[in-house]
């Protein structure tokens, strides 16, 4: 008892004089090196893609299978796959997200059901969806390496995500308007679309905007299910390079294609960035929105 | 009767008109993952009842034009590049995210943090082409190409470096301050704070971020990919080239037909299971200390 | 006049409120106090059927509001609620204008001629003495308003749809004392034209306005009604001796 309160002790005065300079130097460094690496893939990318870059390589189509020009109708591909994600993704998101967040005491278990759902769907690997992908959409439904597949398959990969932010952003809005709202005999309807919703607007633009660069993000999804064909496509049926794609097959598969490859990569880190940036912004508008007066009670 | 008897007007029927709307939105949500695992089920039931698991493991090698299905290179080429991404990313990822809460400057941690989401939203396609281009030649000076277990294991673990950090923040932020404020009223330093009772107090959390991150190597196809070699072959050593369940499919389903295509299905059908297994006791032991 | 005669309110297996009964006479002005935690808010949300929002409450009993069985099947909670006006502890306006936050709940209800909206939000607000503060910046949000004023702004919120019934849940407590004493006399100038219950921990405020007294107390594991009258007779002669204790300011 005595010799441990005495150990006790001495590694208490030990670390007390040690401590915080060794602690600081022992975590910073690793967290240096996470920087530096971090830092290292940034500037990489950004340096090289940028000396490549010019207003014509986004106007212009790729030619010698990506060698040379530019990505204009890479830009379209990625671009129709994103819209076709986005009409199907927002609203069935929304209605789900309305249902997780604003339920009232009835079928706990339904909902819990749907969350878990939710969450092995969040965690399964991009290659899986591209596997799905292509056996539902192209072969099933018979729509072939196409845009609207990737598209549709963009859109049950992005759901988890755009439906959670959703969720968590109708969930902050405060139960006071709500009860205000019932207590004046309004409609849920009324309450859902005149209160809560713009209320909760901001925050789900968040999660809206961090959808779309997940979607952006994507290849291994869109490898087996929109395709990598270069030409701009003409309807949803064709098939349509995405940006991301467009970077692995530039890299692997054709030789001295790094320097479009590098050119493509800092192009979508960029839109990534600013992306991240409207986040972040948004965000703390939400944080302004939800007037602080209200905190929630418990 | 009087006025305020049940009624059908317009707002009721929108209402009712909501409610099933929402109802029928999130039982859609929930059937997607159904459906997948329905149609890789489908797509892999041949491969599973005309070949069999066990030649998955008997086969003498791994070519699937002349029937001969191995797949044992593949699992561990997974399991290699994850467990090797794991080892690499959590000591690091700790280390850091303790920096970054409890000895950075306030400033420098909000940069930092910033930082580390960003990285977080950066594709694996452009972490492979980093890797391919400028990470694999300098390991190359090893010896061999470059693209070897090695390169895969570092990327990869830069890759799942954020989902450790940030959920190490996240649930070192939620140890209570009154926790904080009792251990500085004892006398304890900032280390001793954090060795003696951050660490232990939010233990759950941060097994649940290496988890996660965990289940993000194992399904990780783009950047290993790119920097792992892809010969189908047990490594011998950090500089073999390997191949994983993921880039075997990413890089045979574009020809791959009947039997072979049935067996890429399999091998997804696999990841997912222990991808799922993964994040499911992720989340139950996530969510266990709130739903008491 | 609102009659309730052995309402009780379970949450799950907890029990707020046993056996409540009470008799609030058209336009007079009861005041429910009690300790924190005794049933009393719980009491005042079974009313409009608040309660009805909470997952897991459950009520037995019955309600009567000028005659009519509240918790009767063929009873729209909503048209129910839209008839009883409910002013809680925090104000809580709406994220929108004044004037949006007056008229939302009178669209809702089917009043869409432009005239009729605007002599309506007029009259509310001077009722709660709030029109000459507020007529020449109706558009802006209702939450850049100061908290004794977002107070009367939920109450002419709530008059505006003309109930018969106010329940007011402490709606002083989080006011400073000016915008208390403001919102107070305002209570005081309703009285006559609604059947006020308001529930509060300010005895003297309870003393000031009420017509009728009940307190509540937690007892043998559930809020009840220990006593309840006339509240000077009360005030001035309780007969249990915890309510004795209580209004003398020792217990509670």
């Amino acid at each position: 008892m005595n010799s441990e309160t005495r150990n006790d002790r001495l590694s208490l005065s030990f670390s007390r004089r040690f401590g915080p300079e060794l602690a600081t130097v022992l975590t910073g460094i690793p967290a240096l090196v996470v920087a530096g690496m971090f830092g290292w893939i940034l500037a990489d990318i950004l340096y090289h893609g940028l000396t490549q870059f010019s207003w014509a390589f986004l106007t212009s189509a790729p030619e010698d299978a990506g060698r040379q020009g530019g990505i204009s109708t890479i830009l379209v591909s990625t671009l129709m796959i994103l819209g076709i994600t986005l009409i199907i993704v927002v609203p069935v998101s929304l209605a789900t997200a309305v249902e997780l967040a604003e339920r009232r005491s009835r079928s706990v278990r339904f909902d819990r059901l749907v969350r878990r759902s939710l969450d092995v769907l969040a965690a399964c690997p991009s290659i899986v969806f591209g596997l799905f992908g292509n056996a539902f959409f192209c072969v099933y439904l018979k729509m072939g390496y196409s845009i609207l597949a990737g598209g549709l398959t963009l859109a049950c990969m992005v759901l988890p995500l755009l439906i959670r932010t959703s969720e968590q952003a109708i969930r902050a809005v405060p139960d006071e308007y709500r009860h205000a709202a019932a207590s004046l005999g309004l409609s849920r309807w009324t309450t859902l679309f005149r209160i809560v919703l713009p209320a909760a607007l901001p925050a789900m633009a968040a999660g809206l905007v961090l959808s779309i660069g997940r979607a952006l993000s994507e290849t291994a999804a869109l490898i087996f299910t929109s395709g990598y064909v270069t030409r701009s496509p003409e309807s949803l049926f064709d098939s349509g390079r995405a940006m991301s794609v467009h970077i692995y097959d530039l890299a692997m598969n054709v030789p001295g294609g790094n320097p479009r490859a590098y050119a493509t990569a800092a192009t979508l880190l960029i839109v990534l960035l600013v992306i991240n940036g409207i986040a972040v912004r948004l965000t703390r508008i939400a944080g302004l929105t939800l007037n602080p007066s209200l905190e929630k009670n418990h | 009767m009087t006025w305020w008897s049940r009624n059908t007007s317009s707002q009721s029927r929108r209402d009712l008109a909501l409610r099933w709307v929402a109802r029928a939105s999130s039982v859609l949500s929930a059937a997607v993952i159904l459906l997948i695992f329905l149609f890789l089920l489908q797509e892999a039931a041949p491969a599973l009842a005309n070949i069999g698991i066990s030649r998955f493991f008997t086969d003498t090698s791994w070519h699937p034009l002349s029937a001969q299905f191995n797949l044992v290179p593949m699992l561990m080429g997974t399991v290699l590049t994850t467990l090797g991404a794991v080892v690499i990313a959590t000591p690091l990822g700790l280390a850091a995210a303790i920096y970054c809460v409890y000895f950075a400057p306030r400033g420098l941690a909000t940069w930092y943090r910033r930082l580390i989401e960003l990285m977080a939203g950066i594709p694996s396609v452009v972490f492979g082409l980093w890797g391919l281009v400028k990470l694999a030649p300098f390991i190359g000076q090893l010896g061999g190409s470059g693209q070897n277990l090695l390169t895969a294991m570092i990327v990869l673990s830069l890759m799942i470096l954020p989902t450790v950090m940030l959920t190490t923040c996240s649930s070192m932020a939620a140890v209570p301050p009154e926790l904080l404020r009792g251990g500085a009223a004892l006398g304890l330093n900032r280390w001793s704070v954090v060795r003696r009772i951050v660490l232990p107090a939010a233990r759950g959390g941060i097994g649940v971020g290496i988890l996660l991150a965990t289940a993000r190597a194992v399904g990780e196809t783009m950047a290993v990919l790119m920097v792992a070699g892809n010969v189908v072959e047990i490594p011998t050593s950090l500089l073999d080239p390997v191949r994983t369940l993921t880039a075997n499919i990413a890089l045979e389903m574009g020809y791959a037909t009947t039997a072979h295509r049935s067996i890429l299905f399999a091998s997804g059908l696999l990841l997912m299971g222990l991808v799922a297994c993964v994040a499911l006791v992720a989340e139950v032991r996530k969510r266990s200390p709130h739903e008491l | 006049m609102i009659q309730v005669e052995s309402l009780s309110v379970f949450y799950g297996e907890r029990v707020a409120v046993q056996n409540a009964t009470l008799i609030a006479p058209s336009g007079t002005i009861t005041a429910i106090v009690g300790p924190s935690g005794c049933g009393k808010s719980s009491f005042l949300a079974a009313l409009n059927r608040m309660t009805d929002l909470i997952p897991g409450a459950r009520t037995e009993g019955t309600v009567r509001i000028h005659g009519q069985n509240t918790y009767g099947d063929d009873i729209s909670p909503a048209l129910l609620r839209r008839s009883i006006g409910m002013i809680f502890q925090k104000a809580n306006p709406f994220p929108l204008s004044i004037r949006q936050n007056l008229q939302l709940a009178l669209r809702e209800h089917g009043v869409r001629q432009r005239p009729e909206l605007e002599s309506r939000t007029e009259a509310a607000l001077r009722d709660v003495g709030l029109w000459d503060e507020v007529k020449d910046r109706l558009d802006q949000p209702a939450l850049r308003l100061s908290g004794g004023q977002q107070q009367r702004l939920c109450i002419a919120r709530a008059i505006i749809l003309e109930p018969r019934v106010l329940l007011m849940d402490e709606p002083c407590s989080a006011l400073d004392p000016i915008a208390s004493a403001h919102v107070e006399s305002l209570i005081q100038s309703f009285k006559g034209r609604y059947t006020i219950l308001i529930v509060t921990h300010n005895l003297a405020q309870a003393r000031r306005l009420a017509d009728h007294l009940a307190v509540f107390w937690y007892e043998g594991e559930a809020g009840r009604i220990i006593e309840q009258g006339n509240a000077t007779e009360l005030f001035d002669n309780p007969q249990h001796p915890t309510v004795a204790a209580y209004l003398a300011g020792q217990r509670g």
